[in-house]
């Protein structure tokens, strides 16, 4: 009986591994067919890489948007990091009535879906481009800003703050070190890996951002990555073997971040529901 | 009392960036979404029209399928997921389990994919010509191939489907590390009482994980309510309006059809609405049982 249940458990399990790995086989195995072999089911690896790769450069720009994406989340998750560490060490080490109630604001702010404040702030950023073009519609500068200050960082931060020993602080304000002294010197180092979990957390979001970078980045030379995979599929006669190499191109940069840091990843997303 | 009142100023001083793009990013456009909900017209031609936008949304039948839409989706697919990661991160916390970590990492993988990605590939998999159907009609179990997206249920199940492939992985991760925290000595105790499996799952295993599952129901459905990259990518919202959700609504509301940015901000209310009621009944179901 016992038996019986496990082998089900092994099966059950295998069959859910299988169902979670399959796309990404068949989309590794597709780079390296032709689009009919593709819609033939072929499941093995063919020759057709190298042309898949020249047709996708020759069809797309895509080394602009893979540019555009990798500035776009080089720089969200250094400002995302650096604004929520402050405001997490902030709100913890310096707790007072008023700055619970100001955290305890701040958070509602994760209830608010982004549909509701879209057109508000593609509205903001259409007025403002006529006094600040280099922040305004159509900027990539424009597709960073909204994303960089997100409640749940800073509730992230503060959670793995409280676990900061306070006798490191008072170590450095008698060596002199002035606050923000304190918090570059002796906090930043001290929570390396709390950076790297929301770092990898960070840029995933921001790399695979779709709707905002929609809806504020218009000309086909200022596209991100999910912008163009998109557009790629829109088409009447998609050649799949090409779609294909675009979306293992696309995916690749995650997936690389996930594999060599899949602890921290895993660290990142329990430090925002520990108590 | 000079140093209090300083490591006050400092304090808010660490804050300050935060509390300024929140309110800058989040609520001011709140307060603007609001105001924009009362006006009409096209594009920035606006005006103030009292509550015409609110009583549009009654007689508006792509606002009330993209409503329907996102409320089956919601309410077939947050269930489902919540169960399925649930039974998932059970059997993995079984220590005799054999590679356990071959298990989690594959049924966690698909949580890196981005979102577009994996749904032009859903789209790919249920086309016409799309592998689902190559197989189905070569292992003869369909004479023909079904055109699935263009099916109004069908459609829905392939994009409930796809947001369970994608999101089970993750909503699994919380609750196999809330279960490492849970001292294996009740399951013990529960045996030796003549507990059976399924009596342990839901007097043990559910009770004890209940403010883990209520963070993930609550994010769940916030993240289901706001779906948009998936419609968007597999369906494009059809066939007509079968898979439309309130998100991709409002997109074309305001970018797609003559731009109504009043009325698309009186549609984006609505999910407002649905977030606060819906995570108020989660708090309250799950409050009531900890009596």
């Amino acid at each position: 009986m016992i038996k019986i249940k496990r082998i089900f458990t092994y099966v059950f399990l295998s069959i859910a591994s299988l169902i979670s790995i399959f796309p990404f086989l068949w989309m590794l195995v597709s780079m390296t067919n032709s689009s009919v072999d593709v819609t033939k089911g072929r499941l093995l690896p063919g020759t057709h890489f190298i042309e898949n790769l020249k047709e996708l450069f020759a069809t797309v720009d895509l080394i602009p948007a893979f540019v555009n994406s990798t500035i776009i989340a080089f720089v969200t998750t250094f400002l995302t990091l650096l604004i929520a560490s402050l405001a997490g060490y902030g709100f913890e080490m310096h707790r007072s009535r008023g700055k619970d109630f100001v955290f305890n604001l701040l958070l509602l702010s994760l209830m608010i879906p982004f549909a509701a404040i879209m057109i508000p702030l593609y509205r903001f950023f259409g007025n403002i481009t006529s006094v600040f073009p280099a922040i305004g519609i159509d900027t990539l500068s424009a597709a960073i800003l909204p994303t960089v200050t997100t409640a749940f960082f800073i509730f992230f931060f503060r959670q793995n703050t409280k676990m900061f020993p306070k006798e490191l602080i008072e170590a450095g304000r008698i060596d002199g070190l002035s606050e923000l002294g304190i918090f570059f010197r002796i906090y930043v180092p001290t929570m390396k890996t709390t950076y790297a979990a929301a770092a990898i957390i960070a840029f995933m979001n921001s790399w695979n951002n779709y709707l905002w970078p929609l809806v504020i980045l218009q000309s086909p030379e200022k596209k991100t990555i999910p912008l163009l995979i998109s557009n790629l599929g829109a088409g009447y006669a998609p050649d799949y073997g090409v779609i294909m190499t675009a979306i293992v191109i696309a995916t690749l940069p995650t997936a690389i971040v996930f594999f060599f840091m899949q602890k921290h990843f895993v660290a990142g997303m329990m430090g925002s529901v520990k108590g | 009392m000079g140093h209090l009142l300083k490591k006050n100023t400092i304090g808010w001083f660490f804050i300050l960036i935060s509390v300024l793009a929140i309110g800058l990013f989040y609520f001011y456009p709140m307060i603007q979404a609001l105001l924009l909900s009362f006006q009409s017209g096209m594009g920035a031609n606006l005006q103030y029209v009292g509550l015409d936008n609110y009583v549009r949304l009654w007689n508006d039948p792509s606002f009330m399928a993209a409503l329907g839409n996102t409320c089956i989706y919601l309410i077939v697919q947050v269930p489902i997921m919540i169960m399925l990661a649930l039974v998932f991160s059970v059997l993995l916390n079984d220590t005799t389990l054999k590679f356990k970590g071959l298990f989690r990492t594959a049924i966690f993988l698909p949580c890196v994919t981005s979102l577009v990605a994996y749904s032009v590939i859903f789209k790919y998999l249920f086309g016409v010509d799309g592998l689902v159907n190559y197989f189905l009609v070569k292992l003869g179990w369909m004479t023909e191939a079904i055109n699935w997206l263009a099916d109004p249920l069908w459609a829905k199940v392939i994009i409930i489907l796809a947001i369970t492939w994608r999101w089970t992985g993750y909503n699994m991760i919380f609750y196999l590390s809330a279960l490492q925290n849970v001292d294996r000595t009740i399951y013990e105790a529960a045996r030796i009482d003549g507990a059976s499996n399924l009596q342990q799952f839901f007097h043990i295993t559910v009770p004890m994980l209940k403010p883990i599952i209520l963070f993930t129901s609550i994010t769940s459905t916030i993240g289901t309510l706001q779906i948009f990259d998936e419609v968007m990518n597999i369906t494009n919202g059809g066939p007509g309006n079968a898979t439309l959700s309130i998100s991709q609504y409002i997109y074309f509301l305001s970018f797609k059809y003559t731009p109504d940015f009043g009325y698309a901000a009186t549609v984006s209310y609505v999910i407002v609405v649905l977030i606060v009621v819906l995570s108020i009944i989660q708090f309250r179901v799950a409050g009531d049982r900890n009596d």
